[in-house]
């Protein structure tokens, strides 16, 4: 064998599917000296792919996910290694036949085909399957199975026919070494590297790896059991590898799948098992590949019955017999998303991990086409490595996420669902009178956040003809009406609303002016004081950022932006902080606390409180200053992400309980109440259709699209100007508009509410595409209290955006007819905003 | 036919085997259990001959209360019953388990529970002592043959076939006998689900047998120095195809095995 190059430009770790995608898409792209290492042999090294069930279903309700996925078996195709099979899933509860319909909008969302069919329709595609213990089937046609360590030697066989690639099997990872702060060289047993940049797509191994070079990719292996039973009597007149659809039985947490003359049966119900990158045996130690460990036989004894009873024939064979069980090993994250992009610890060291067999292409090319143009074509922001803070990447929280997420695999999950585990992470200063109120806590970003207070609950008397009330419990599930009367009572009084989550960045110094030119699309050039709203590009033109800038010196700016974007803001921005030193980045996100102050009788409540002026003459909208407030150095910021008048309140963490009572007691007078972020994030927001970030604004979309163009285009450079320039130029393939339900009515009777990411269709029921082949679902959900409607964002195509136009939404397989109320961004409360400027 | 198969709970291992700090046993954390080969075709031998000619089998082990996985997975590919002898992980060399088992042999007897065959591993996947079943026969005063690749069974009579050299020994012998057999007798089963089903729900009888100490003491173990293997690339692709084949026929002349 040739012996290792002593420079490399890209070396990938890893010769699974992944980083044999990786590699193979980084060579199409037109990268050079790729080097692909692996401490196992070909075509099987030894990790988690050589032993995956292969089989791929495209329907998530992510779709991020689906997109992957979808690409992922256009690739399988083109290589010539997919088998398509149809996968059905199967109910055996009503919970999850309702679970169905609400996929079906996923698939009709996305673009997949499914239906949803009888257990007597289940039993005539695969006869083996016990109808009686079913309610009914989700099919998708074109389930599949692939070849992937066959596609693997092809993708490595084509980087190398470009003369981009060279393989080195065999060949163990001892060091990688940095210099500041960026990668440098990677030592192995056959010798050391230089290179320029390391992809570690090394899968269970990912974390030990990445912490050789002080990084971390936050995820944990884990075990998932499976046997093969055979030889099945009824398989050996069967001809290809897989005739009969897949089926996965949700309600047990198990799938079975033909394969070959045998049935394999795989599981995810048993206890969470969880193993550390470093205890994972060597190729030498382990009895059969590292990844396939001792089958633990009590772990898999419950799920034997199961197995049965779905398919008591077949699987009951006396000569049948287990000839193959495993412990597998798989990658999980916290989420339960994959980890990809650049390590926040270490410059050109990249993470490629926690793919699936399913996505392993689809991740590969997004991210050879990231690190080639800096973004990918499908947006995969949700998998973003750099997405965890600090305390989201330590093992703790992987372990206490992953353990809880374990068996919600094939569960049904809600789409407002909150983990138990590892909770209070990060908690404001006024968590302590929060908890005296009842807030009840949703979780962003490790932040513990009021949704509602059940001290409101007396509110509800006062206005309960602005209540939607929502009798289905999955509608209602993880809300309460209280949000409602919470929004009612801030657009008649006054309210507070814990804002601490947000990440706040201050940048200063000579060279921060330019800096924040070229970091956002709007003129930040503005007077010191100034608030601008603006939207971050990628150099596509897609959104890569939402946030307000303030302009707080001549040299000096203060950057607000969500908590749960805040840890991949921060990187975009010190990413491209300029070299020479000329601008000083500061987080003061564990620093500073937020409170919102605002409803009618905010100007007065303030005013009661601080000797400042805050007349609409002295602070009008959209500025900020220090001001006083009861002798606290506060940081005001006259904006409203709610549409009413009142200010954003920063002030240091430990002034933040005195700032709170100081206003809880000044605004009893007025009526105050506590708010949560059910109504910040999604009552007051959608009542002012505001965009959110990584809802309605990704970088699929444009600005322009997203109705968020201004009329001028600054002189300045930034980033994604040329693709901005470009999409100003043509006429939108879609508008975002905001669109209200016409009637709630079920078939059933029962009223029924929209939660997002549901498809909106034409009145006929068909499914609405744009010209760049994008389908318009719902971007955002909620009640409008105010409007007595309930509202939904989407974008659709230019033929649709038309105010008053008749349209339909499918919500749990029923059509609901809806209204186009708005197009663009002009909002349907108070469309002058005279509430929040006067 | 009644007949007893006694196993031996022994760690699967891999290529490479770790030992634990103190060097007195085999790193167990990421391995699984087994029993040896032969063991697993003596368990499959018995439940063919109760197949063949009626009776019950029973599966015997001498060790912690974990090694009722052992017996679990006798009992899925069709054992009866289960006995465990059951230790708190104490060392027990082939002497002290061979008196064990006698012991239970004889309680199972005074129980009108008589074995016509008592099978065994030729020997013990991990240390390899040949001793058990050889102990067994003396101390029970019954006929005994090793290493048997074959048993048929008349009247009382029983066949076991030897692998000599050069052919078959074949062995006349009168129940009850002591075998112990050898892998290749048979080509043991794999446990159907129904057969996992039913080995969950069958009963395990546990005794505590008396530790009459044996005279062998580990003292620690060792691992042998690792074969080296050589990897040569001959060529790649059809067209190599050719060249190839002569080349492997001279390797092989090389290594004088043509």
């Amino acid at each position: 064998m040739a012996d290792l190059p002593d420079q490399a430009q890209v070396i990938v770790i890893g010769a699974g599917i992944v980083g044999n995608s990786v590699a193979y898409h980084l060579a199409r792209l037109g990268w050079k000296d790729i080097v692909l290492l692996d401490k196992g042999p070909l075509p099987n090294p030894g990790g988690s792919t050589g032993h995956a069930s292969n089989f791929i279903f495209p329907v998530d309700h992510s779709k991020e996910m689906t997109h992957v996925t979808l690409d992922s078996m256009l690739q399988y195709k083109e290589m010539g290694v997919f088998t398509e099979s149809g996968g059905i899933e199967v109910a055996r509860t009503e919970a999850r036949l309702e679970e169905f319909r609400r996929r079906m909008a996923s698939s009709r969302a996305w673009g997949v085909e499914s239906y949803l069919i009888t257990p007597d329709e289940v039993k005539k595609l695969v006869p083996f399957v016990n109808e009686e213990i079913i309610l009914g089937g989700f099919y998708t046609p074109s389930v599949g199975v692939v070849d992937s360590l066959r596609a693997g030697t092809i993708m490595r066989e084509r980087a190398q026919e470009l003369g981009a690639l060279s393989i080195f099997p065999n060949t163990e990872i001892l060091g990688i070494d940095v210099k500041n702060g960026r990668v440098q060289a990677v030592r192995t047993t056959r010798g050391d590297v230089r290179t320029d940049y390391v992809l570690i797509a090394c899968g269970v191994w990912s974390p030990r790896i990445a912490e050789m070079a002080g990084a971390t990719i936050p995820l944990t292996p884990a075990v998932h059991q499976m046997i093969s039973v055979g030889p099945i009597g009824l398989f050996e007149k069967t001809t290809s590898e897989i005739e009969y659809p897949i089926i996965r039985d949700v309600d047990t947490n198990m799938y079975e799948r033909q394969n070959g003359n045998d049935m394999e049966v795989g599981s995810y119900a048993h206890r969470p098992i969880l193993m550390d990158a470093d205890d994972i045996p060597s190729i030498k130690e382990a009895r059969l590949s590292p990844t396939e460990l001792p089958f633990t036989q009590e772990d898999f004894e419950p799920q034997l019955e199961l197995a049965l009873e779905l398919m008591p024939e077949l699987l009951g064979d006396e000569n049948a017999g287990i000839r193959h069980a495993i412990n597998g090993l798989l990658s999980l994250t916290p989420d339960g998303m994959p980890l990809i992009g650049e390590t926040v610890e270490v410059k050109n060291l990249w993470s490629v991990a926690a793919i699936w067999i399913k996505e392993g292409p689809g991740f590969g090319r997004a991210t050879a086409e990231w690190m080639t143009h800096g973004h990918s074509e499908i947006d995969i922001h949700a998998s973003d490595v750099a997405r965890f803070y600090q305390y989201g990447r330590s093992k703790h929280h992987v372990h206490a996420r992953t353990s809880e997420g374990y068996n919600k695999m094939y569960g049904i999950v809600h789409p407002r669902e909150q983990w138990e585990s590892n909770r209070n992470v990060r908690v404001s200063p006024f968590y302590v009178r929060e908890k005296e109120l009842g807030a009840v806590f949703f979780e962003t970003a490790g932040w513990e956040r009021p949704q509602w207070y059940e001290s409101n609950q007396k509110l509800l008397e006062e206005y309960k003809d602005g209540i939607q009330e929502r009798p289905h419990e999955w509608d209602a599930r993880w809300w309460s009406p209280i949000s409602s009367v919470e929004h009612l009572a801030m657009r008649e009084r006054v309210a507070m609303v814990d804002l601490t989550a947000f990440a706040i960045f201050d940048v200063s110094g000579l060279g921060a002016l330019a800096y924040i030119q070229k970091m956002a699309v709007n003129q930040m050039n503005v007077p010191v004081g100034r608030a601008v709203y603006t939207p971050l590009l990628a150099p596509n033109g897609g959104f890569k950022a939402d946030l307000t800038i303030m302009r707080t010196g001549d040299e000096s700016f203060r950057i607000v932006s969500g908590g749960g974007d805040g840890a991949r803001d921060k990187k975009w921005f010190t990413d491209n902080l300029p070299k020479d030193g000329s601008v000083q980045f500061e987080d003061k996100t564990s620093a500073i606390c937020t409170l919102g102050l605002w409803g009618p009788h905010a100007r007065a409540v303030l005013q009661s409180v601080t000797e400042d002026d805050v007349s609409n003459d002295c602070f009008p909208y959209g500025t900020a200053r220090d001001i006083t407030i009861n002798g606290l150095p506060v940081w005001a910021l006259r904006i409203s992400y709610v549409g009413e008048q009142g200010w954003e309140l920063y002030t240091a963490m430990e002034h933040g309980l005195k700032l709170w009572d100081t206003l809880w007691e000044a605004g009893q007078t007025y009526g105050l109440v506590p708010v949560g972020i059910g109504v910040y994030g999604t009552t007051g927001r959608l009542e002012k259709g505001y965009r959110l970030m990584s809802a309605e604004l990704e970088s699929e979309y444009t600005p322009v699209e997203a109705g968020l163009a201004r009329p001028k285009v600054k002189r300045d450079e930034f980033i994604g100007r040329d693709a901005y320039l470009e999409a100003r130029k043509e006429e939108p393939a879609a508008i975002l508009c905001t669109l209200t339900v016409d009637d709630h009515t079920s078939a059933s009777g029962m009223k029924r509410y929209m939660q997002g990411r549901e498809p909106i269709l034409t009145p006929d029921g068909e499914p609405i595409v744009d010209r760049k082949g994008r389908r318009s679902y719902v971007t955002s959900a909620g009640s409008g209290p105010s409007l007595g409607k309930h509202l939904l964002l989407a974008y659709l195509p230019p033929e649709y955006a038309v105010e008053g136009a008749a349209l339909a939404v499918e919500y749990m397989n029923e059509c609901y007819p809806v209204t186009v109320a708005r197009v663009g961004s002009k909002p349907l409360f108070d469309e002058d905003d005279e509430r929040m400027k006067g | 036919m009644n007949i007893l198969v006694c196993v031996k709970r022994v760690p699967a291992t891999g290529a490479r085997i770790v030992l634990t700090e103190d060097e007195r046993d085999i790193e167990t954390r990421n391995l699984g259990f087994t029993i040896s080969p032969h063991e697993e075709c003596a368990v499959e031998e018995a439940v063919r001959l109760v197949e063949k000619h009626g009776g019950a089998s029973t599966i015997l082990t001498l060790g912690t209360e974990l090694a009722e996985e052992q017996l679990r997975d006798g009992l899925a590919v069709g054992m009866d019953n289960a006995i465990l002898l059951q230790t708190d992980g104490d060392e027990w060399d082939a002497m002290a388990i061979a008196a064990a088992i006698v012991d239970a042999v004889k309680v199972q007897h005074d129980a009108g529970n008589n074995f016509d065959l008592l099978l065994f591993g030729n020997e013990a996947a991990d240390s390899g002592d040949y001793q058990v079943g050889v102990r067994v026969a003396h101390a029970l005063d019954l006929p005994c043959v090793t290493g048997i690749k074959g048993v048929e069974i008349e009247g009382g009579q029983a066949l076991a076939r030897r692998e000599g050299p050069g052919g078959w020994e074949l062995y006349e012998v009168s129940l009850p006998a002591v075998f112990t057999v050898k892998e290749g007798i048979n080509l043991p089963r794999y446990p159907s689900l129904p057969g996992r089903l039913k080995a969950k729900k069958k009963p395990v009888e546990r005794v505590t047998p008396q530790h009459n100490g044996g005279g062998l003491q580990k003292v620690r173990l060792k691992n042998p120095p690792e074969q080296q293997s050589e990897v040569r690339v001959l060529g790649e692709g059809a067209q190599a195809a050719a060249r190839t084949a002569i080349q492997i026929v001279d390797i092989l002349e090389e290594l004088k095995l043509v």
